[in-house]
């Protein structure tokens, strides 16, 4: 039997995605340990283009590129997938923990039986066998999931796993596939997408900007988004922020909100509830503004300063405004 | 219209959780549980469509006893009736087999609708909703932060978020919906919708009455086997950055530069 692993690949606006990179790293990993081939799978409307990049990493690259499938949904992505199965299946699917791939990766598993772990933060190996491991309870505990299927899917979270390039890249193959699509594959229609033009997504940023109830209004985010602004940062808020209508809930970071692994996350005027650090305590580097010397953030603040932030931010932003023109 | 609300009994998000002696398990002495908080979302808008077009909102859930707790405060919010599938043999089951002990309730019962919370915040899946749509063969819609359903035209529209924005589908009903947070307000129980709901019906299910066999249900039918827990590392409080605002501001530019390395 071939031992495929497979990735799906993410893009937006004609360009892969760098979780794409972060499936692929994991991918070839996994391939390495069960001597398998890594193969990708590109699916969309006019993404024929984006396949070379794909080629340098898989063996083979499925290419399913037809105008049904313009916009993500879960009816039509997961026919094309259905498609492909019919010719080859993986051992192994990688999709990213991204809202369309925790979206269609259950109903695959539904559809094929497979065994599917969710949110992932990583996959190793444990005694010849594919083990992956994901947080629970908030991030209080990982659990180490083994797969009993041999159709085993898995969402990895985006920015955990660090890209390394192919030392030789694979120059694989491409092979298109046609989808028939009938009434039933298309009865979820989108009627309209929206983009928040320059924004910065929480969930794939690597430095977040993040303001809780010490921001005192909404007027004040203005001075986390002139530092956002500076460092290329997405902007966030805690829980009592977006429940006071400051801030919207697409920029909520916690346990009901988004869980983010940045390499940077500032939190300013955020005291730091369990909920909020479900969401957050995974960032490689942590720093605390807050005038309060008690806020439990600053247990597991890198940095911390206890003042006042509207007198520490604005400063910040200053400096590094100079420091990045120097 | 008949509405189904599917909905899990979750520990308490407020409480730090705790791993047993051994850490394979969750200490469960000092937890309180409460109902999923996206579960809330999903409860109050199969409320809403009950109020707009007549019928009835009835809760499914899939737990121990201990669940007919959560059951009881869906109900005490307005659901007219529950559905309680509990048996020692559920113990384990991963959320395919959750999704399919689910269709496998909802199949024998009439529905418009089903509705569901994005994710329960323990487990933090997200699966059980678009699982339970391809079971039952009925599209489906997740993470919805606007839903209106239009019960003579059979069709439902709801917003998502996606990175980087947001996008309105359409799909005919019956259709699984799954809540995002932004949906609604839930409403809070009442006094008088408390006393009510502790006589109002629930359905007691095991798995033998939903016809489904033991061994294909619990840890024994589940694909994705559970091998232990372990603890995150864990974060040191890091310095104090001493000294005035401004001082301190140029010493953490200073830092972000030298040791977080992103200037």
């Amino acid at each position: 039997m071939m031992r495929n692993v497979w990735v799906l690949a993410e893009h937006t606006d004609g360009k892969l995605k760098r979780v794409t990179f972060e499936l692929l790293t994991k991918g070839r990993e996994i391939c390495a340990a069960v001597g398998g081939t890594l193969c990708a799978v590109l699916i969309g409307s006019g993404v024929e283009g984006m396949a070379p990049d794909l080629q340098k990493w898989a063996s083979k690259v499925w290419v399913v590129d037809q105008p049904s499938l313009e916009n993500y949904t879960p009816d039509a992505y997961a026919k094309a997938m259905t498609t492909i199965f019919e010719k080859e299946r993986p051992i192994m699917l990688l999709l990213a923990a991204s809202s369309n791939g925790r979206d269609l990766a259950p109903k695959l598993a539904a559809r094929f039986d497979g065994a599917l772990a969710s949110s992932c933060t990583d996959v190793v190996m444990d005694g010849g066998r594919l083990v992956g491991i994901r947080p629970v309870l908030g991030e209080t505990a990982f659990v180490r999931v083994g797969f009993k299927s041999p159709l085993q899917i898995m969402t990895i979270r985006p920015n955990v796993i660090p890209v390394t390039e192919p030392e030789n890249p694979s120059n694989g193959t491409v092979e298109k596939v046609d989808v028939t699509f009938d009434e039933k594959d298309l009865r979820t229609k989108v009627l309209e997408v929206t983009k928040a033009a320059g924004k910065v997504e929480l969930t794939e940023a690597s430095i977040i900007v993040s303001g809780g109830r010490g921001m005192g209004g909404p007027e004040n985010f203005k001075i986390l988004e002139e530092l956002a602004d500076v460092l290329g940062a997405a902007v966030g808020a805690s829980r009592s922020a977006v429940d006071a209508g400051w801030r919207p809930h697409s920029e909520q970071v916690g346990q009901t909100g988004k869980v983010v692994n940045p390499t940077l996350y500032i939190a300013c005027g955020i005291s730091g509830a369990i909920q909020h650090l479900a969401g957050m305590k995974t960032s490689r580097w942590i720093v605390a503004i807050n005038k309060d010397p008690e806020a439990p953030i600053f247990k597991l603040a890198d940095f911390g300063i206890v003042a006042n932030l509207f007198d520490v931010v604005p400063k910040l932003a200053e400096e590094i405004k100079t420091m990045k023109t120097d | 219209m008949n509405i189904l609300v599917c909905m899990k009994q979750v520990p308490d998000t407020a409480i730090a959780i705790r791993l047993d002696a051994e850490q394979k398990s969750i200490d469960r002495s000092e937890i309180t549980y409460v109902v999923n908080p996206f579960d809330e979302y999903a409860i109050e808008a199969g409320l809403q469509l009950k109020e707009k077009y007549g019928g009835e909102v009835t809760l499914v859930t899939m737990g121990p006893d201990r669940a007919d707790e959560a059951l009881r405060t869906g109900l005490a919010m307005g659901a007219d009736k529950g559905v309680h599938i509990s048996d020692p043999a559920l113990e384990g089951s991963d959320t395919l087999v959750t999704a399919k002990v689910l269709a496998a309730a909802i199949k024998g019962l009439p529905y418009d609708i089903v509705l569901c919370g994005k994710v329960a915040t323990d487990d933090n899946t997200g699966q059980v909703g678009p699982a339970l749509a391809e079971l039952l063969g009925i599209p489906h819609i997740s993470g919805a932060t606007t839903l209106e359903v239009d019960d003579d035209a059979k069709k439902a529209t709801a917003t998502r978020e996606v990175e980087g924005g947001f996008m309105r589908m359409e799909v005919p009903i019956p259709a699984v919906i799954t809540a995002e947070k932004d949906l609604n307000a839930p409403r809070y129980p009442s006094l008088p919708g408390i006393m009510k709901a502790k006589t109002k019906p629930v359905d007691k299910k095991d798995v033998a009455s939903l016809g489904m066999d033991p061994s294909s249900v619990g840890l024994a039918g589940s694909k994705i086997q559970p091998m232990g827990m372990s603890l995150p590392p864990v974060r040191e409080a890091g310095r104090i950055i001493e000294g005035e605002a401004e001082e301190a501001a140029k010493e953490l530019a200073r830092l972000l530069r030298a040791e977080v390395k992103i200037l």
